[in-house]
């Protein structure tokens, strides 16, 4: 079973990847698009908690990073979706987060998300980019994943219930 | 009495212990993956283009590839439908716009027959006219990276398989696109000129000056590059037109080929060269169809598009 929920998980993230460099590019807007892969790995942190999310975050980043057409240097995407799948755990509580919670943490993980890798991008210089250039992109960003929110949060979040283990009720 | 007492606070106390284990996630995870995500980038950082990743990369790109193009080839036609809604007046005017410009190449086409004549007489006075004959591999864009990763690359359905390996000129109908940085055998990777680590040598149309593009790493309307001429005493002009001027054995980039034209000319005292501002002729925002060129002998499991627009 444990085997089954891994595949399953790892199949959604290699679907969220290619969806994101072969189907959203159609809409993108100046060449920005949502980041799925790091939706579906909030959704799995406010289900399964932070070292799940924090461990499938890992896996996500190196498939963005090394999938085609990626060329920056390879485990920054990783890094950024570590921390963002550490952090989305900690806003888990153990009821269920209301609609409001779930928009608010995702506005607050692209941001960090796309900041962290932005920021890995100027401290490795990998490519040189602007300040300005920068801030335009993050905002655009959160926008664009707070947009899709409501689209694929709920599915996921679902998703990732059913997979859950039977938990001992205590 | 007074031991259960102490009994039960014991219980108690356990109780709290698990509950404040459970609201506090292990760090041992998140230090693992954190140190796991520097080694990569480490690794990577320091590996330059021999990189430990290389492999990965390339496995990445022989297990992704196919699937990308699976993607790309069911959502061409879904993403095709707004095409479906435009209205008549709309198309009536592109059909305007189009005969317009249809008549203005009609005459310069007049003339260029003229042109062409005269040039071939000259090539064939200083016999300096060799022919670097390529074909082209035709290809169609299948994934696009992220703005948010801050590069700009694409990703084409021709791989090794068809001929495709690094360090290939990349053009569409308007210009340049680019160059391939990567192959796997379905798949190739490519550097779009508008990237920040994009160079390309151009020649200017009017004086055949030398100088070199780079890439400012926008898209679509501020998508331009910037040109670096070689002599300082030239003075770009606008409209100008800059083709690439080629590289030995037409690596990275074949000569020849229209990358765009001059918008803009400055010059600063600090700096030694002119800088002009070009505005690339390929639409970047909307490639699709793009050819990479090859050797005209060059073994490829799809036809090949050859000049003066043969196939074989």
């Amino acid at each position: 079973m444990s085997l089954v929920r891994g595949v399953a998980a790892l199949a959604m993230v290699t679907l969220a990847v290619v969806l994101q460099v072969s189907f959203f590019p159609h809409v993108a807007w100046q060449g920005i698009v949502p980041n799925l892969a790091l939706l579906v790995v909030v959704g799995a942190a406010l289900v399964r908690g932070p070292e799940f999310a924090a461990s499938l975050g890992f896996l996500a980043g190196l498939a963005i990073d090394l999938a085609p057409p990626a060329d920056h240097i390879a485990g920054r995407w990783a890094l950024a979706l570590v921390v963002v799948g550490y952090l989305a755990g900690r806003v888990r509580q153990d009821t269920r987060p209301t609609a409001v919670t779930v928009v608010a943490t995702v506005a607050a993980c692209s941001f960090v998300g796309t900041s962290v890798f932005a920021l890995s991008g100027l401290l490795l210089r990998d490519p040189v980019v602007s300040v300005p250039g920068v801030l335009e992109v993050i905002v655009v960003a959160v926008v664009w994943d707070v947009l899709l929110t409501p689209f694929v949060l709920p599915p996921v979040m679902t998703l990732f219930r059913r997979l859950q283990p039977a938990r001992v009720a205590w | 009495m007074g031991l259960d007492d102490h009994r039960t606070r014991e219980k108690r106390w356990k109780g709290m212990d698990r509950l404040d284990q459970r609201s506090r996630p292990s760090r041992t995870v998140l230090v693992a993956l954190l140190l796991a995500a520097a080694t990569v980038i480490t690794l990577d950082y320091r590996g330059g283009p021999d990189s430990p990743l290389e492999p990965a990369r390339e496995v990445a790109g022989e297990v992704l590839g196919p699937v990308e193009a699976t993607t790309a080839a069911i959502i061409r036609p879904v993403a095709a439908l707004p095409d479906y809604f435009r209205t008549r007046a709309g198309l009536r005017e592109e059909v305007h716009a189009l005969e317009a410009e249809n008549a203005r190449l009609r005459r310069a086409v007049d003339t260029a027959d003229l042109d062409r004549n005269r040039l071939a007489e000259y090539d064939g006075l200083s016999r300096a006219a060799v022919d670097h004959g390529y074909a082209l591999v035709p290809a169609r864009v299948i994934a696009i990276g992220p703005r948010q990763s801050f590069s700009h690359t694409v990703t084409i359905d021709a791989g090794t398989r068809a001929g495709v390996h690094p360090d290939m000129t990349v053009l569409n109908n308007d210009g340049l696109v680019g160059r391939v940085i990567r192959s796997t055998r379905s798949t190739a990777t490519v550097l779009l000129l508008l990237d920040q680590e994009s160079v390309v040598g151009g020649r200017l149309g009017s004086s055949m000056e030398i100088g070199f593009l780079r890439g400012r790493g926008d898209l679509g309307e501020a998508g331009q590059l910037d040109l670096d001429l070689v002599d300082d005493r030239v003075v770009a002009n606008q409209g100008d037109v800059v083709t690439t001027w080629g590289s030995e054995g037409g690596a990275p980039y074949v000569s020849g080929i229209p990358i765009g034209r001059v918008t803009a000319v400055s010059s600063t005292p600090r700096e030694t060269s002119r800088r002009a501002v070009i505005q690339p002729f390929v639409d970047f925002t909307a490639l699709d169809l793009v050819g990479v060129a090859v050797d005209r002998d060059a073994v490829s499991d799809r036809t090949l598009v050859t000049a003066g627009g043969g196939r074989r």
